[in-house]
């Protein structure tokens, strides 16, 4: 009998020591996360003001702002989203609401699948290949911003494809049963309700495009740049390339810290906001289209 | 619909893409166009090896002996070596008796190496032109130097590149897989539903950190912590790439094993903890090996992050391209290489070409670990039904 117990207290107190450690060890990585986030935020706030907003890098890049890195980076999300935007919502509507399953429904999503896998330097030398190079485009927005959009892609049809598969088969069925084409049904019942949730997927790509550094180092990113771009011909600053630039081979990468901190905090704003932002949309419609 | 092979179509566009850029690499001499590399007529070495080649130059061969040719000293020479055997007067206003020197030089200096533009190579020409092999695979993925601008050949082995990037990879893995093991117990099996909804986004948030900030945390917290904690003459080692890659695949391996631990069938749990097993034991006897091959998707595609990362990686290993012995070392992953050189390779050149064959070779390693990963997953599904 006693036997017995020492050997349920045994298994409780290896319970214990076990959970306990699960448990400590889950909120390390969240403590981390914070470190990380309030290491920046409390380096960078300081410099983040106005002008470093709103001008142009001075002395080396160790003075003035971040302006011209902004305005590009802004640019190369938009190319990219007016690219990949209409071509992966179109592949997941067709894939979801047209094809049959079968193999070539398979080989689509394989394909898919291993597109996001592809490293994103891979997707730069591409990029280099095709649209500065062969297409001609030079070192440009257009060349960079197609080559993010390529690089998205893949989460655009997974987050269409997932807010189309949430929409409820009664909708569809209802919509038949009045008499509706296929086309119509998609195109004036599943889509208008799935598209809330589209959208957190273009969200969460703009923060996704924001961030991308290798894709873009050649094929648009200029070392320094204190002009406003023209056309997407132009070459452009952009914000994850301007960190590294002066956090590593800067004129004076002591002198420039400080605006690599500012550049770090603006980054993970525009990051954590189109997160959060995904995340509450998503939320806030995932509930509504329940009750609906 | 063709907008649904857009997918389809880039990949197979990025394959052909690079490896046409890539395969161009095979194609040439590892010398620089227009130059030549010449030996005395008397020289019995006939074929030199591109590492041989380069230990010349490096002084580290300085006998014919040593490469089983005559016992004769090596006599280096480079065309900027000229004026120590002739005056300017002896060349020529234009350097137009540049080729006759050469030519003489040669024919009297048996032990002679010589690298020179084939401008300067005159018409009845005394010396042996040296033959340089085109690089071949088997010498581009054995090799184990990497100076792909080295002159007078450049050494373009990969081997320390794929040792860096599995190293780091490696190490990451390992410090990431208990951690994420750990995170992912609590999350499917013991936080209540309430803490599982606040912490499960905010692990995610991990995610999407840009890699360019993780290498700005790693470069001005992580590397001097490490250079100070082992008292290291440099802190960017590969033991930094492995920590900053480590978190950055976190996020990856604890959503994938989780979702694998909850799809655990309840009965099987209730089973267990029905015979008096305590909630522990039901986690490793139970769902441990239940999820099994969800946990082993979740590490390759944490390796498989782990091995594509760039910048983040590119700004915290130092980037030596040298044979790593320990993780305490700099070291340089294939991803690394590609960021760094690419800007400064010419357009279309070996160095170009030898970059996109780097990047053949990740795309294949990627690629076939997303194989390995829907076949991991694929028996999984099977085991479900």
């Amino acid at each position: 009998m006693s036997q017995q117990s020492s050997l349920a207290k045994k298994k409780r107190r290896n319970q214990n020591i076990a959970f306990g450690i699960f448990t400590f060890t889950s909120y390390a990585i969240v403590a981390l996360l914070f470190v990380i986030l309030a290491f920046i935020v409390i380096k960078g706030i300081g410099v983040i003001s106005w002008e470093f907003i709103t001008e142009m890098p001075k002395n080396g890049m160790t003075e003035g702002g971040i302006f011209p890195a902004i305005v590009g980076t802004l640019c190369l999300v938009l190319v990219s989203m007016v690219f990949a935007f209409p071509v992966g919502v179109l592949a997941a509507i067709y894939m979801n609401e047209y094809v049959k399953d079968g193999w070539i429904k398979k080989i689509i999503k394989q394909m898919t699948n291993n597109l996001a896998g592809v490293p994103s330097i891979v997707f730069g030398l591409f990029g280099m290949s095709l649209f500065v190079n062969k297409m001609g485009f030079g070192d440009s927005i257009l060349a960079g911003g197609l080559t993010l959009g390529l690089l998205v892609l893949p989460i655009v049809i997974r987050t269409t494809e997932e807010s189309l598969k949430a929409v409820d088969d009664t909708f569809r069925q209802a919509s038949y049963g009045l008499g509706a084409s296929k086309w119509e049904t998609t195109s004036k019942i599943v889509f208008p309700i799935a598209f809330p949730n589209i959208i957190t997927g273009l969200i969460l790509s703009v923060g996704r495009v924001s961030g991308e550094t290798a894709p873009i180092l050649f094929t648009v990113a200029a070392y320094f740049l204190p002009k406003l771009p023209t056309s997407i011909f132009d070459q452009a600053m952009a914000l994850p390339y301007h960190l590294y630039v002066i956090s590593t081979s800067g004129t004076n990468i002591e002198a420039s810290r400080a605006m690599a901190y500012g550049t770090a905090l603006v980054l993970i704003i525009i990051v954590l906001i189109s997160n959060l932002l995904a995340n509450a949309l998503r939320k806030y419609y995932g509930n509504k289209v329940k009750t609906n | 619909m063709l907008s649904s092979a857009a997918t389809s179509i880039t990949v197979i566009l990025i394959v052909f893409f690079l490896f046409i850029e890539g395969a161009g690499v095979f194609t040439k001499k590892p010398i620089d166009d227009g130059f030549l590399l010449a030996v005395s007529v008397d020289n019995q070495v006939k074929k030199i090896k591109p590492s041989e080649i380069k230990d010349i130059y490096d002084q580290k061969i300085t006998n014919w002996k040593q490469l089983g040719g005559k016992d004769l000293p090596i006599v280096l020479f480079r065309a900027g070596d000229i004026t120590d055997y002739y005056t300017e007067e002896e060349l020529g206003k234009n350097f137009e008796f540049f080729p006759d020197k050469i030519n003489e030089l040669i024919a009297k200096t048996p032990g002679i190496i010589a690298f020179f533009s084939d401008k300067y190579k005159a018409k009845d020409f005394k010396g042996r032109e040296l033959d340089i092999d085109k690089i071949k695979v088997s010498e581009f993925l054995s090799g184990e130097e990497w100076f792909p601008t080295a002159q007078p050949i450049a050494q373009m082995g990969v081997k320390p590149l794929i040792y860096g990037t599995l190293w780091v990879s490696l190490g990451a893995i390992l410090l990431a897989l208990p951690i994420g093991l750990a995170a992912a117990i609590y999350l499917s099996e013991i936080a209540k539903k309430r803490t599982r909804s606040l912490l499960k986004p905010l692990i995610e948030l991990l995610a999407a950190i840009p890699s360019v900030v993780y290498g700005f945390f790693g470069l001005v917290i992580i590397v001097p912590l490490i250079q100070s904690t082992f008292d290291l003459p440099v802190g960017e080692t590969g033991l930094a790439g492995s920590v900053v890659l480590a978190i950055m695949a976190l996020p990856t391996i604890i959503t994938i094993s989780e979702d694998a631990m909850r799809n655990t069938p309840r009965a099987m749990k209730e089973a267990s903890l029905a015979l008096g097993a305590s909630k522990w034991q039901t986690i490793y006897k139970i769902v441990i090996p239940y999820s099994a091959s969800g946990i082993t998707a979740g590490a390759i595609l944490g390796i498989g992050r782990a091995i594509g990362e760039t910048m983040a990686v590119l700004m915290v290993t130092g980037n030596a391209a040298v044979i790593p012995h320990t993780l305490l070392e700099p070291v340089r992953t294939i991803p690394a290489t590609i960021a760094a050189e690419l800007g400064e390779a010419p357009n279309g050149g070996l160095h170009y070409e030898a970059l996109f064959a780097l990047g053949c070779i990740l795309f294949i390693i990627t690629f076939g670990i997303n194989m390995l990963v829907e076949l991991v997953t694929n028996r999984n599904s099977h085991k479900k039904h």
